[in-house]
């Protein structure tokens, strides 16, 4: 107990003493900038996503929300849902909470055209992310932040042209999902050899392993497996073990996991989309198009987060931000 | 017991055998409930066989028995279940909660991975508990109350992994102590006739020789047919209705732990969205191998078939080269196709 006392005095000297020494003048002199917390009221702003629950990209770009949020003074509301009809009832919600922006992403954007030009007849503004780029102008969405799968799928591709494959094998982990299909397609298109699609089911990755290991078996010419997930990339590591084939692994997205697979060279290349600057720039944006007017893009261009490449040369700069989960 | 309701009771097919002509032993061997799935699967191994030359290699079949066990392994409680005339949606996700309490737990507390195995184990078989005693005490239908606690789960896996990981998969545990002895036990692979064949392709046999064996010769096979034919009848006869239910459920609660212990000790970590569907490719394995979906019918053996062709179906089709985007019409026609075989076989094998 006494020790305690002690230490308390002593720390509320040493703190007294830190008081008096940044203690301000009174008049004149620069005006300290506020560190950290902004002094803008607080918003409200909703984000509305098609996250296929417990993904780790999406929490990815959750972390990029939330510390966007937390930086503007913003009290962020985040809800998913894959299915079209339940994500614009979310966007209904929020309009009758009437937010100060809406955060949405596009994946199916017919489904979501009434949503949006209800939150426009309410003025709220409403910006784009992670999916949509060729529709939101359309739609009348503010601004977009994301990358376009098509130049991702064809810096991919020509990537593959430099190393100098001949067949390449690209996995879809979700039959029918747009964003995933232009990715491999694109490839396709800039890939000068030959690139097949394989079909999987990312909720059961025993099926994953087994699939890509029958494909390996079935066409011994595969040189690279091309993945558009992170865990699926790990498990196609795997996969390629069983087949003794000698097929490479190069993937889209990242995770904590895959840095490390890269560090060890079991995973070639990632193209990096950003999910942590999508959903940060989402939600600062909002903050700032609140505050200060400005839109980012000029309501007409998007802006891109990808596609950035990570690779052995830059992997160890990436790493120390994977491990806390934000790359 | 007075009545005997399943019309696979042991007993009388084999004393009637010794009596009877050789080809009514044939009838007696074609009315068994998996006989239509094992013509089904002669039928799709043959067509696979005949059309892709990978398929024909030891190592597409150790690829397709392993997609097979781990369907098959589930599908063994979930058969047992089905038998018993009810049916569980909340296995799918109930593997991945196991796996995820075992790595969490064991990666929190930073204890020796059996630890967590354990813990994972009493979770599951709680799973299990849960589900046959609100059953068995609501009397609502087994779709309510195992759709209810297939969403609770996903929920569960989710939020509690994100708190205590603060990611939304678990941390990689390969390194832990114990790690190496459970993937020997639950993920390791051996060499058979210059082929590498999954730990899991022995359990699943196991599992379907000692499920097949209680069905077959123990009282509480007995009572689980009764129990699945005619709820009223059983209790009157003295089964315990209520106990053999939640035994079942806890069964399926066994089979989720060990499923959930491959995931975690063959790929080192889990997500927590993983296992949604899987819970229809479970019952589906047990309907296309004869269980009935009303109860009372049906054997393990078989549904360990029908897991077997939708492992031969789903690799074959990749085997063949055919074209992916019709892959889950490929799936789904086989399949289609097994369980019109197994009807149609039954049906001329009691005709005669």
């Amino acid at each position: 107990m006494k020790r305690n006392t002690t230490y308390t005095a002593l720390l509320a000297g040493a703190a007294s003493l830190l008081l008096a020494a940044t203690a301000c003048s009174s008049e004149g002199g620069r005006e300290e900038a506020a560190d950290g917390d902004v002094e803008t009221p607080e918003l409200t702003i909703a984000m509305i996503t098609h996250e296929v629950p417990g993904d780790t990209f999406w929490d990815i770009i959750r972390s990029g929300a939330e510390d966007a949020a937390a930086k503007d003074n913003i009290n962020l509301e985040y809800a998913s849902d894959p299915e079209a009809g339940q994500q614009a009832s979310l966007i209904q919600n929020a309009i009758d909470r009437e937010v100060d922006g809406i955060a949405i992403t596009l994946s199916k954007p017919d489904a979501l055209e009434g949503a949006i030009s209800d939150a426009q007849a309410a003025g709220i503004p409403v910006v784009a992310f992670n999916a949509g780029i060729e529709d939101w102008v359309d739609l009348g969405v503010q601004q977009y932040f994301g990358t376009d799968e098509h130049l991702a799928g064809t810096a991919f591709g020509e990537r593959l042209n430099d190393v100098g494959v001949q067949k390449a094998l690209c996995v879809i982990q979700e039959q029918g999902h747009v964003a995933l299909e232009t990715r491999c397609s694109s490839l396709g298109d800039a890939f000068e050899g030959e690139s097949e699609v394989l079909y999987v089911d990312s909720a059961n990755m025993p099926e994953v392993r087994s699939s890509i290991a029958a494909k390996l078996q079935e066409d011994e010419e595969i040189e690279y497996v091309v993945t558009l997930g992170a865990p699926i990339a790990m498990t196609a590591i795997d996969a390629i073990d069983d087949s003794g084939s000698d097929a490479t692994v190069a993937t889209f997205d990242t995770n904590a996991e895959l840095v490390g697979a890269i560090q060890e060279g079991l995973v070639q290349w990632a193209v990096d989309q950003q999910p942590y600057l999508q959903g940060y720039l989402a939600v600062d944006s909002l903050w700032l198009y609140n505050t200060n007017g400005n839109i980012a893009g000029g309501g007409t261009e998007p802006v891109l987060t990808g596609p950035a490449f990570v690779d052995e040369s830059n992997i160890d700069a990436v790493a120390e931000y994977a491990e806390r989960g934000t790359r | 017991m007075g009545q005997t309701l399943s019309p696979t009771a042991p007993k009388g097919g084999s004393e009637k055998a010794l009596r009877v002509t050789r080809r009514s032993a044939l009838r007696t061997f074609m009315t068994r409930p998996e006989v239509g799935s094992l013509v089904g699967a002669v039928i799709v191994f043959t067509l696979f066989f005949s059309i892709a030359d990978p398929f024909r290699t030891g190592g597409a079949f150790a690829t397709i028995l392993y997609a097979s066990s781990t369907i098959g392994i589930m599908a063994v409680g979930v058969a047992l279940l089905m038998i018993g005339g009810e049916f569980d949606l909340s296995a799918g996700v109930a593997v991945i909660t196991s796996g995820l309490t075992a790595s969490m737990f064991a990666w929190y507390f930073s204890v020796n991975v059996w630890v967590g195995a354990a813990v994972a184990l009493a979770v599951s078989l709680a799973i299990g508990f849960l589900n046959g005693w609100i059953l068995v005490r609501t009397k609502l239908p087994s779709f309510l109350v195992t759709l209810s606690m297939f969403l609770m789960l996903q929920g569960l896996n989710i939020a509690i992994t994100k708190l205590i990981t603060g990611q939304v998969s678990t941390t990689n545990i390969s390194s832990m102590d114990g790690f190496d002895s459970a993937r020997a036990v639950f993920a390791s692979s051996f060499p058979v006739l210059g082929i590498n064949v999954r730990i899991t392709v022995l359990w699943w046999l196991l599992f379907v020789g000692l499920a097949t064996w209680v069905l077959m010769r123990t009282k509480v096979g007995n009572w689980i047919y009764a129990v699945g034919g005619n709820q009223e009848s059983a209790r009157a006869v003295g089964v315990p209705v209520a106990k053999v239910k939640i035994g079942l459920f806890m069964t399926v609660g066994f089979m989720a732990w060990f499923s959930g212990m491959h995931l975690l000790f063959m790929y080192n970590t889990v997500q927590s969205g993983e296992g949604v569907g899987n819970e229809l490719l479970y019952i589906m394995a047990a309907v296309v191998g004869g269980c009935l979906l009303t109860g009372g019918y049906g054997t393990v053996v078989g549904a360990a078939i029908g897991a077997f062709i939708y492992g031969m179906t789903r690799q074959g089709i990749v085997y063949a080269g055919w074209d992916n985007n019709w892959v889950f019409f490929f799936v789904g026609a086989m399949l289609l196709m097994a369980v019109v075989v197994n009807g149609w076989v039954r049906t001329q094998a009691n005709k005669r």
